[in-house]
Formats: structure tokens, C-alpha cells, sequence
């Protein structure tokens, strides 16, 4: 058995455009630089077209007191289960790192940034089809030897070099290469490319990563280990209901209160006493933030309104779970997204200062503002008094004559006087929306679906529930909500037949995520064959 | 312009007699065949020998002061076709492409060049796109040197090893009179070392004075009877030539070739590999330094057989490593010892995997089962590495002493849990097409018009455009080769429907044959077919390489020459140009005419937008030039309105855009998340473009970020800012009032 010294073995997962070949020849610069053999090798082609992307370097010491003049034979591919260093620019390619054996608990320190560059098949779906980045985490920690998990895509934006120069300062802080700190900065300069921001970005990841370290050694919950710590779920981008927590978080907690609750200014008062009042208090958030939206929607009375139907079903006591989500639903379906909505959301005063800091404005900038608008005959019908409406839609002169003027993708400025005074002008006929066709229409929807809740409540409470939760497929606009809309009608039309069999909720709950799984409605149609249900679904 | 520069690099190529190399393994074949006196190289580009050509076109200069003629060859086909000059002519030359698909596209020259024979040497440095990140269909280009007769090269993966076998294979060559091919693998492309420098030759007989006095010779040319003795010339003379030159030579290298009464013989490029298996072993140090003999084939074909003999006398057992199938080395090395009554037995693909790619835990699994059955002994007290033993060493490995007590997965069985459990949650992330891509429009339109017309039959063919295949696009049944898209169609054309089928071609693969191979056969054949030429002004998959159509000015070639008229010219009447792909409207309504038109023939579309890679590389730096000159400079990107959105993501797919994703929903009601426009988007216009055109829904804005603004503009914003406050005034104080 020969006694080998080994080369340290490095591996960087990385997608087209991050950085990962520069981080790779940083690697390979200060390597060679200290003494060491670098070789550095990668396997470029298509996969750089924003695909996945191995690199991989094997360094060894020149000087080493048995070379002899010889020059190590260093392996261009890694090994399974022989990666001193992994890093991963990003937690899903970490998790693959991980998949592949390059993460090992006797050896492999694990660099990776814990921020998510979402999959297509995870961006495309229909509903949410983000994976759980929590079990991607957890199989990261549970594989390495040593993690240094954070956001380092935060970290260097602003800097904005590639997330590579971020990593690479980590790198330095991991203690896992024989090099000195200002070796890491002398190979950046060396690069030449960037330099300024490059080096930012590495001093902001050196410090994150001595950051993630130092919280993984403190953590002192050590008697549960399964627990992220707390740098972990602060970046972590897809915690269960972090839109919630988000929304909770934002409203400051007054001691005394148990749950903080949204606040609500003067016009509300009444009615978000009377939930408090009235409401379980697990429901009292949801139905608050209802009555807010309902109310910024329309107006008070529609807000009472809403909370009018809420007591209704209330008042059957229902299991505070079920009365949440129909606490959420109704709001939304209640909101429904109409061409007032859209205007009046499109000039709301704070907007432009929204994008103007979405998009970095400088303060001797000027922005500019296109809102890309496509009203068509049936959003306009929609908006008429529901006999006018319904004049337009039969079709025949008016209908040709509005035509003239929609059915074509229209370009508005609202950044300019006059985009700003049409879409203003739109958002005020909010003042006779209740009139309107598409109101009576989306009344009639509600009101038959408030209906089959309340008939369900006592015999399938389950049911009842997945009723509540239907009210997810629709939404969108346009053709997208008429699917959407459709979707949502035929499994309506299945409850007569669904209520008669045992298990009719998990039924309903797998026929809407078919919907949900299918833009052409090919998988809801096999689903319902499946259940037997077709015969009513004609 | 090709997408990387090697500008600063090329300096390396004037290294002289003594200098120390340091770089990419394909920059130092480069050099290699300077210092070997080539007069000509050409090529086509391809991953991996892309950057050849790259740092060949960066090196013009330098070629010229040494008088070697380069060229961006049409096709594989055209560059082993320029190997002719060295069939009369004590020429050097050098041809490379991709392998096997190129060495497909090469074959015919390649066996005409094979056959006749060569006077000068004659390489062809092919580059194999095998295993990891490959494109193409996995395949040899053995097959291609044991047809043809042309000597096979696979250097061991080091700097020093290439370049040695780059000048030893052209003095091959011309002792043999036969054509060389050079294997580089991709990882031995793009690694990384350093060799010692020769000086750079000049050619002693020049290109000027082949043509100013020509010569011929009629038994050099492939028509009987001359074929007929060239097959009997490769068998009696260049195969014993070339057997005598590579031991003469010792082109294969021995390595502890008497230590046991067993080894491995392997092709030179597996060599740093199974080297690694016995360091992990034990059987070797860092240096190379083994305790098991090995036999490096650097020449893989032919096969030098008392060499072979030699190294297995005294043997009972070799392995042979060999990468890829059918296993025509196995094959060769079994027929040599059986002829000869040799005892020793050979493994091969018997323990290793008769397909697929030889990566370090496969490589180590055969050698520990080799020794097992050969030499257990040495496998005493070593203690197996993880991946010896396991499919899955992630799991089995023992955690390190160090290893904190605070991370999950202290027992085996609870990081194989947690390691399952994050199993179904990674997702497969191919290439796609890039932000801001003008090919992608080109599918949105074809999905929205197929909405309308229904689905058709589409031939794709090779280029990015391919990626159409792939989600969210899910476009495209067969693709049959480069410039092959319409070809690939040409079966399914008949007068019993009037539905008809839609073909793809790069703007690569037009210029490369499709024009004849796809343009020409449906016209001469009187198809009623749609083609849509994929035009992004590059060969943009394999680096943004220029091409005749490109529309730039390239100092060393002629560009500029219209896709359309060529079209037009083979007898094409129905065409249409689009100029701007991310119309989608305007393209949409093309593909309907097209595919509606009661008009009979072959129809075009050719649809042109420049490759966004290529467009961002030169105008980001010309817009920072322009912001920091103080001119007035407008950058555009668009943004998504989270309050609108719905989270049906119709958008994206139709778009696939990488810069457009989904966030957590700010909105407290709502749980599906909202697209969002990440901050690399380069504001192409295609998610307005798909808003109007697909109807979707009114959440996207274009942000228009103005730098040096003129006075107008300025006024023009603060007077909407002031209107927007002034007539919201009212709102506002009913919000305060709803929100407290």
C-alpha cells in the first residue's frame, strides 16, 4: 500500500452566465501562484446555454518533498465520494452536488448558496410548483462534513458581480484550501476583469459565509438538530407560508395583543371590531385582511357585505379551518379582477415610485412607464349595466361598432399625463360597478357557491372544504380565466354525484389539482373517467 | 464574432525554443501545429474543438506571418476535402470538427482521402463530445479510422503528452502515407496545464509553390483499377509501416510492464483516470508511480501486435479499459492473443459497463473487481473508498471525527432518509434558451397558431432552436441531423391532406447543406411543406461563429449574403422575411398564412433576429460608454405587477424566458406564487409581444429607465407625477382612511 499524498479535490456546480469558469480560473491562478499544481478542467458546450455546469479543479503541492522533479498525475473528472470541496451556486445544484455523491460526510466541505433559480417545471406550473427547499437544505447539511450555506446571490447583489466572486470569498472563509486571505484578493486583481466588483462582492460573501459559520457553531439548540438555524430559514425563499409570516411580520406587534392583526384605519373600525368580536381568533387575520381588500376594492358597505356572508356561514360553526379558507376565498372571488380593478391598481399613487425603486432609479433619471393593455369586447360588455352588456355580447351593430376600437394589444403611458388620466377616469366607474353585467354574473357564481357550502356543511364538512378551495381554479383573465372558470364549473357539476360516496373530498381535492396540472384539461377529462364520473359530465 | 475572445491569449502562439506553456490543452494543440509546419488548417466548429477554431480565427495574424492558409470550411465535409492538398504535395495540413457528427459529414472525403493515400501529413483533429454534457448521439470515431484506414491517436490527457503526439502524428502520417485522426476528449480540450515550447515552423514547401507547379498522379486518384491497389497498398505496406513507426517510436508507453503476472492496457485518454483508481487503491502514488503494469495505448488503431504480445507474455490476466461501444478494441486484442495461442485471459467489458461514460466511481468499481479476480492480495488492508462499493456514497461514507454534532444525519440511516426524501424535489435542469433569446418568439407564435390550426407534425433540426423540444415549449418529433430539418419532413408530403408539416433549420444549418439538402429536394420534389429558417445572424450553439449570412462585417471573410435570395434562387417563390421575431403577432399571422395558404409549393419563412448573447456582448459595454459620455441612453426592462398577477403563469409558458420566474405572493389572501422579471432581463419586448398577442393579462409593464434625460422629458415626468398626486388626491385619503 503506497502512502499517497492526495490532491485537494474541488468541484463547482454551476449554471451558464454565473461566473463558474471565472471562479474556476480564480482557483486555478492562486493555486498556481502559492506553489501548487492547478488543473482545472470543465465540460462546456450546449450546457452553458443556461443549463448545468461542472467544473472541477485538482490542486497539489509543486514542491512536494517526494516529487522529485515529477509531475502528479491529476484526475479530470471527480469521484464519487472524494470532493474535498464542493461548491454549488445555487441550492438546487447544491442538492444535485449532493445526489451525486460529491458530498460526503467524511470529507466534503460544502460551499453553496441557498437562494433558489427556480426550474422550469417548477415556473410553469399552474398553481405553485416550487419544490421544498427545505428538504433540499437539509439533505445538503446532512451530506457534507461541513456547510457554509447562505444567500450569496443577496450578498453580492449589490455589488453586482456574478454570484462567482461572492462564492469565492466564501471559499476563503471555509479555512478549507492552504491559502492566505490575500492570496483570494491578489488572484481577483490578477483576473483584471471587474475588479472593483468582484472584490465587493467577495468581501460581502467572505462575510456571510463567517457569518453562516459562526451561527452553525452558537447554535445552541443542539437538542434538535433538525431544526435550521436561523440564518438558514431567513433565506430559505420558500418556507411553507412565508407570504403569511411576511404579512404578519409587517405589522408591528403591540404588546397585549395576542396575534398581532392587520391594522385598519378609521372607515373600518366598526366592522374589524365586530370580527374581533364575533371571529374564532385563528380566522380573525384572514377575515381582517378580507374586509380591507373588499373595502379598498369597492367600498365599506361592500365590506360589510362580505363579512355579512362570512357571519351567515359562521353562524353554522363550522371548524375554524374551514371557516379561514372561506374567509381567504370569498375575499378573493369577491375581488374578482375586472378592468375598474386593474385601472385603479395601475394608478395608485405610490406606484410609480414602486417601479422607480424596483428598477434602481438613479434620482437624475427619468422613467418611463408602458402598461401593455388588451381590452377586448367582453371585458367592455362587462363593464355596461347588465341589459346593455348583454346587447353588446348578443353581437350585431354595436357590437361591431365597439370592435372597431378593441380586440388589438394597446400600449399605455402612465407615466404620461394622458395614460395616466384614461386609466384614472377607468378606475372611477368603480362607482357604478355593482351594476355592471360582469358583477351580476360573478354575484350569481358566489351566491350558488355559498349555497352548496352551507348544504354541505353538515352532512360532508370535508367536502365542503374542497368546494371552498375550487375557488383557486379560477383566476386570470381573458382566455385564462374562462378555462379557469370552466375548470372551476365542471367539477361544480360533479357535486351532486361526488356527495353521494364515501371519500368525495379527497376525490375533489385530486380532481382540481388535475385541473390544475393540465393547461388543455387532458388530465382533469382522464381524472374524471377515472373516478367514475364521467356519465355526469356531459 | 465568436462568443469567446482568445485576442489575449494568442500571444502564446510565439513562444519559442525553451519557454514554458501555460493554458487551455486546445490553445496548446494550436501551438503544436505551428511548431509542426503545417501550411493550411481549416475546420468547422463544434463543442468540443469550438474554441480550435476560435483561437485560430484570434490567431490570424500570426498565421499569416508563418504563410499557413486558414480557412472556415462550408461543412466536415469541405475540411476533410482540404486534406487534398496534401495528397500530392509534401504539405502539412490540419483539418478539425466535432466528432461523430462531423465525422459523419466527413466521411466521404475521408475515405477517398484514405484511400488514395497522402504525400504530406494529413491530420484530422477531431474532438469527442462523449458522456457528460454531450449533445449528440453517443457513438466512436473508431468506426470511422478502422472503414477508412486512417491511424487513430488518443494521447494520455496531459500538455506535454498532446503536443508530442500532434508532431509525431503528422511524421506518422507521412511514413505511412495515410491521413491521422487526433482524439481529444472534451475535458482534455479544456484542461488546464503547461509543456515546453518549440519554436513555430514555416513550411519549407509552400502553398505557392503547389499551385505554380501543379503535379499529378493517376494512382493516386480513387478509379479503378488505381482503388484496387490502394486496398491492397493499406494492407501490405502502410498497416506494416505504420506498426514499425509506432514501436520504432514507442509511441505506447509501458509502465511497470514486469511488476505482476497481470495488468491494464487502456486507450491513453483513460490514462489519468485509472491511474486515480489506484491511487485511491494504494497502487500507485500522486506521480504516477504504479505497482500494477499498464500498457497506454496511444495509438488505438492499429494495434502493434508483438508489442501486444509482448506486454501480455508472462501475464494470466489483462484488463482492457476501453470507453464506448461496439468494443472494437477488445475485439482486435482477443483475435491477436487467440491467433497467437496466448494464455492470457482479457477482461473488458465483462467488468466494465459496455455503454456509457467510464467517470471515476465506474472506473474504480472495475479495477477493484479486476483485482478481486486476479490479485485479491493487494486488496488486503485497503480500505475500500466509498465509491468501490456503492451506488450511493453520499450515504455509506462515515461522517469525519470533526464533523459537527449539530448537523442532521449523525446515523446512516437518517441521512439516507433525508438524502431520499430531497430525491424527487431536484429537478432536471437542461439548457435553454438564453434571456432575451429572438429564437424563443418563434415558438410562442408556432404554440399560439397551433391553438387555433391544431398540432402539426415538426421536423427540428440541430442548433439552439432544438431546445423547442423541451418544456415549456414541448415542439419538435425528430431531428435527423445539422441542416437536416426539412429532410427529416420529406417523407410525410401527399396530396390526401391539406394539413401541412412544419420543418426547422438554423441559419447554421442552411449554409452548411440544408439548402441543397433540405430547399432543393422539396422543391425539386414539389412539397407543399412550411420551412422556417431559424436566422440569428450566428452559429450561435457552437459559439457565435460567423457565418455567410451574418450581418456583420468580418475582416477575414465575406459576409452578408441574403438567406432569402439563396432561397429564391434554388426556385423557392413563396417566401416570407420576418425581421424582427419578437413580433409574435406578425408571426403568428405568417405561420397562418403559411400554413392556409391555398397556394401549392415549397413556403419559407425566414425569420431573423440577432442572437442575444452576441447583441448584449457588444452593446452593454457601448451603453455604459454612451451613460458615461453623458448621453441621453434609454434601458428597458420589464417588470410584473404583483397585485394583478393571478399566479396562472400562462406567461411563462409561453415564454420560458429564463429572467422570468415566480417570487412568493406579497398578497396575504393569495398562496400561488407571482411571476416576477429577475434583474437580468434585457427588456427584448417578447413578454409584452405575448401579453397582446395571447390575450393574457394586464400585469406586465415596461420600466424605461432614462440616463441624461433631455428637459422635456424631464418636465414631461414631473407633470404626470404631479397629476398622478393631484387628481389621486382623494383616493389617497380613502386608502388612509380603509388602512389606517
Amino acid at each position: 500500500m503506497i502512502a499517497a499524498p492526495r490532491p485537494i479535490t474541488i468541484a463547482i456546480l454551476a449554471m451558464g452566465g454565473e461566473g463558474g469558469g471565472v471562479l474556476a480560473d480564480w482557483l486555478a491562478d492562486l493555486a498556481e501562484h502559492a506553489g501548487w499544481h492547478a488543473q482545472a478542467t470543465s465540460v462546456p458546450g450546449v450546457a452553458q446555454r443556461t443549463g448545468a455546469t461542472i467544473y472541477y479543479l485538482e490542486l497539489f503541492p509543486r514542491d512536494h518533498p517526494a516529487a522529485g522533479g515529477r509531475e502528479p498525475v491529476l484526475a479530470l473528472m471527480p469521484t464519487a465520494g472524494e470532493v474535498d470541496l464542493a461548491v454549488a451556486s445555487e441550492l438546487m445544484e447544491a442538492a444535485r452536488a449532493v445526489q451525486r455523491g460529491l458530498v460526503t460526510p467524511d470529507r466534503t466541505v460544502l460551499v453553496a448558496s441557498t437562494h433558489r433559480v427556480y426550474a422550469m417545471t417548477e415556473k410553469m406550473a399552474m398553481g405553485d410548483g416550487r419544490v421544498d427547499a427545505q428538504r433540499l437544505l437539509q439533505a445538503c447539511r446532512a451530506a457534507a462534513r461541513a456547510g457554509v450555506l447562505a444567500d450569496f446571490a443577496a450578498l453580492c447583489a449589490p455589488s453586482q458581480a456574478p454570484i462567482g466572486a461572492a462564492l469565492f470569498g466564501a471559499i476563503a472563509a471555509s479555512g478549507r484550501l492552504p491559502f492566505a486571505l490575500a492570496d483570494f484578493r491578489a488572484a481577483i486583481e490578477r483576473g483584471g476583469v471587474g475588479v472593483a466588483a468582484s472584490l465587493a462582492a467577495f468581501q460581502a460573501g467572505h462575510e456571510g459565509a463567517v457569518r453562516a459559520l459562526a451561527a452553525e457553531a452558537s447554535d445552541a439548540t443542539a437538542t434538535a438538530p433538525h431544526v435550521a438555524t436561523a440564518l438558514h430559514v431567513a433565506t430559505a425563499p420558500h418556507a411553507g407560508n412565508a407570504a403569511h409570516a411576511a404579512a404578519a411580520a409587517a405589522e408591528p406587534a403591540r404588546p397585549g395583543d395576542e396575534p398581532a392583526l392587520p391594522r385598519v384605519g378609521p372607515a373600518l373600525a366598526a366592522l374589524a371590531e365586530r370580527i374581533r368580536g364575533a371571529v374564532p381568533a385563528g380566522v380573525q387575520a384572514t377575515a381582517i385582511h378580507g374586509i380591507r381588500r373588499l373595502a379598498e376594492y369597492q367600498d365599506v358597505a361592500y365590506a360589510a357585505e362580505y363579512l355579512g356572508l362570512l357571519e351567515r356561514i359562521l353562524a353554522r360553526r363550522p371548524a375554524p379551518a374551514l371557516l379561514e379558507e372561506l374567509a381567504r376565498h370569498l375575499a378573493l372571488w369577491m375581488s374578482y379582477e375586472d378592468v375598474i380593478r386593474v385601472a385603479d391598481l395601475k394608478t395608485r399613487p405610490d406606484r410609480l415610485d414602486r417601479v422607480a425603486a424596483a428598477s434602481n432609479l438613479a434620482p437624475d433619471q427619468v422613467l418611463v412607464l408602458d402598461e401593455f393593455l388588451h381590452p377586448r369586447l367582453d371585458e367592455i360588455a362587462d363593464l355596461l349595466p347588465e341589459a346593455l352588456g348583454r346587447r353588446v355580447l348578443a353581437g350585431g351593430l354595436l357590437a361591431a361598432l365597439l370592435g372597431r376600437f378593441l380586440g388589438r394589444g394597446r400600449v399605455v403611458r402612465t407615466s404620461s399625463p394622458g395614460g395616466y388620466l384614461s386609466l384614472f377616469l377607468l378606475a372611477r366607474l368603480r362607482r357604478w360597478r355593482r351594476g355592471s353585467l360582469r358583477h351580476r354574473r360573478e354575484r350569481a357564481l358566489i351566491d350558488a357557491w355559498l349555497a352548496a357550502i352551507d348544504d354541505l356543511l353538515d352532512t360532508d364538512p370535508a367536502l365542503a372544504l374542497e368546494l371552498i378551495r375550487n375557488q383557486r381554479l379560477v383566476k386570470g383573465y381573458a382566455d385564462t380565466h374562462a378555462r379557469g372558470l370552466g375548470n372551476y364549473q365542471r367539477l361544480f357539476g360533479l357535486l351532486p354525484a361526488l356527495r353521494a360516496r364515501a371519500g368525495a373530498a379527497a376525490v375533489m381535492a385530486a380532481l382540481r389539482e388535475a385541473a390544475l396540472a393540465d393547461e388543455q384539461g387532458g388530465k382533469l377529462g382522464a381524472a374524471i373517467v377515472g373516478f367514475g364520473l364521467a356519465s355526469t359530465d356531459s | 464574432m465568436a462568443e469567446r475572445s482568445f485576442r489575449a491569449e494568442v500571444g502564446k502562439l510565439r513562444l519559442g525554443e525553451g519557454e514554458e506553456f501555460l493554458g487551455e490543452g486546445i490553445l496548446a494543440v494550436t501551438k503544436a501545429l505551428l511548431q509542426a509546419g503545417v501550411a493550411y488548417v481549416a475546420g468547422y466548429q463544434g463543442a468540443p474543438i469550438s474554441h480550435l477554431m476560435d483561437v485560430l480565427t484570434d490567431a490570424d495574424d500570426i498565421l499569416r506571418e508563418l504563410g499557413v492558409h486558414f480557412e472556415h470550411s462550408a461543412s466536415e465535409a469541405t475540411a476533410a476535402a482540404t486534406l487534398a492538398a496534401s495528397v500530392h504535395y509534401p504539405l502539412r495540413g490540419a483539418v478539425t470538427f466535432k466528432s461523430t457528427v462531423g465525422t459523419n459529414v466527413a466521411a466521404d472525403a475521408l475515405a477517398n482521402l484514405a484511400s488514395g493515400g497522402v504525400t504530406g501529413g494529413a491530420m484530422l483533429i477531431v474532438g469527442e463530445d462523449y458522456g457528460e454534457g454531450s449533445s449528440i448521439m453517443q457513438e466512436r470515431s473508431h468506426a470511422f479510422a478502422m472503414k477508412s484506414q486512417v491511424w487513430l491517436l488518443d494521447p494520455r490527457p496531459n500538455l506535454p503528452s498532446i503536443v508530442a503526439m500532434v508532431e509525431k502524428g503528422f511524421e506518422l502520417s507521412e511514413a505511412t502515407r495515410t491521413p491521422v485522426m487526433l482524439e481529444l476528449r472534451i475535458r482534455a480540450c479544456h484542461v488546464r496545464g503547461r509543456f515546453t515550447a518549440r519554436d513555430n515552423r514555416r513550411a519549407a514547401f509552400t502553398l505557392k509553390d503547389a499551385i505554380e507547379h501543379p503535379r499529378r498522379d493517376v494512382d493516386r486518384i480513387v478509379l479503378p483499377p488505381a482503388s484496387f491497389l490502394h486496398e491492397q497498398e493499406k494492407i501490405t505496406q502502410r498497416w506494416p509501416a505504420a506498426q514499425r513507426f509506432i514501436r520504432e517510436h514507442g509511441l505506447n508507453e509501458r509502465f511497470a510492464a514486469q511488476a505482476q503476472p497481470f495488468g491494464i492496457i487502456l486507450q491513453g485518454g483513460m490514462y489519468n483516470a485509472v491511474v486515480r483508481a489506484l491511487q485511491l487503491l494504494g497502487l500507485a502514488d500522486a506521480w504516477g508511480e504504479t505497482r500494477v503494469p499498464l500498457y497506454v495505448l496511444n495509438v488505438t488503431y492499429p494495434l502493434v501486435d508483438d508489442e501486444l504480445l509482448d506486454f501480455c507474455a508472462g501475464k494470466h490476466a489483462v484488463l482492457l479499459v476501453e470507453e464506448g461501444q461496439p468494443a472494437f478494441i477488445e475485439q482486435n486484442i482477443e483475435t491477436i492473443l487467440r491467433k497467437a495461442d496466448s494464455a492470457t485471459r482479457v477482461h473488458g467489458k465483462d467488468m466494465l459497463p459496455m455503454a456509457g461514460e467510464l467517470t471515476g466511481a465506474v472506473m474504480l468499481k472495475a479495477v477493484v473487481r479486476f483485482l478481486r479476480r486476479c490479485a485479491p492480495q493487494l486488496l488486503e488492508g485497503v480500505t475500500l473508498p466509498a465509491a468501490a462499493h456503492t451506488a450511493l456514497p453520499a450515504v455509506v461514507a462515515a461522517p469525519a471525527a470533526d464533523r459537527s454534532p449539530r448537523l442532521p444525519g449523525a446515523d446512516t440511516a437518517e441521512r439516507e432518509q433525508l438524502l431520499r426524501e430531497a430525491d424527487p424535489h431536484i429537478h432536471a435542469r437542461p439548457p435553454s434558451f438564453c434571456t432575451g433569446c429572438p429564437e424563443r418568439p418563434i415558438f410562442t407564435a408556432l404554440k399560439l397558431v397551433e391553438r387555433e390550426l391544431g398540432h402539426h407534425h415538426v421536423s427540428a433540426d440541430i442548433g439552439c432552436h432544438l431546445f423547442s423540444i423541451l418544456p415549456p415549449f414541448d415542439i419538435g418529433a425528430t431531428t435527423m441531423g445539422y441542416g437536416l430539418g426539412w429532410a427529416g419532413a420529406a417523407a410525410l408530403n401527399t396530396d390526401q391532406t391539406r394539413r401541412r408539416t412544419i420543418s426547422f433549420m438554423g441559419d447554421g444549418g442552411f449554409w452548411h447543406n440544408g439548402l441543397t439538402s433540405g430547399v432543393g429536394n422539396a422543391v425539386f420534389n414539389r412539397t407543399d411543406n412550411l420551412l422556417v429558417v431559424v436566422d440569428n445572424s450566428y452559429s450561435a450553439a457552437t459559439g457565435g461563429q460567423d457565418l455567410p449570412s451574418s450581418r456583420a462585417l468580418n475582416p477575414i471573410r465575406s459576409t452578408r449574403h441574403s438567406i432569402e435570395a439563396a432561397v429564391r434562387g434554388v426556385g423557392v417563390s413563396w417566401v416570407r422575411s420576418v425581421s424582427r421575431t419578437y413580433d409574435v403577432a406578425g408571426l403568428r399571422d405568417t405561420f397562418r398564412e403559411a400554413l392556409t395558404t391555398p397556394e401549392p409549393g415549397p413556403k419559407v419563412i425566414v425569420a431573423s433576429s440577432e442572437c442575444m448573447l452576441n447583441r448584449q456582448r457588444r452593446e452593454r459595454p457601448a451603453m455604459r460608454a454612451r451613460i458615461a459620455a453623458g448621453e441621453r441612453t434609454v434601458r428597458e426592462r420589464f417588470g410584473v405587477d404583483a397585485e394583478t398577477c393571478t399566479g396562472d403563469h400562462s406567461c411563462i409558458r409561453l415564454s420560458g424566458c429564463p429572467s422570468l420566474s415566480v417570487r412568493d405572493n406579497p398578497d396575504p389572501l393569495r398562496r400561488d406564487p407571482v411571476a416576477t422579471v429577475l434583474e437580468s432581463c434585457v427588456g427584448c419586448g417578447l413578454c409584452g409581444e405575448v401579453s397582446h398577442a395571447a390575450v393574457l393579462c394586464p400585469s406586465f409593464h415596461r420600466a424605461g429607465i432614462i440616463s441624461h434625460p433631455g428637459r422635456l422629458e424631464r418636465w414631461r415626468a414631473r407633470l404626470g407625477r404631479w397629476l398622478a398626486g393631484w387628481l389621486s388626491r382623494g383616493e389617497q385619503a380613502r386608502l388612509r382612511a380603509i388602512h389606517g
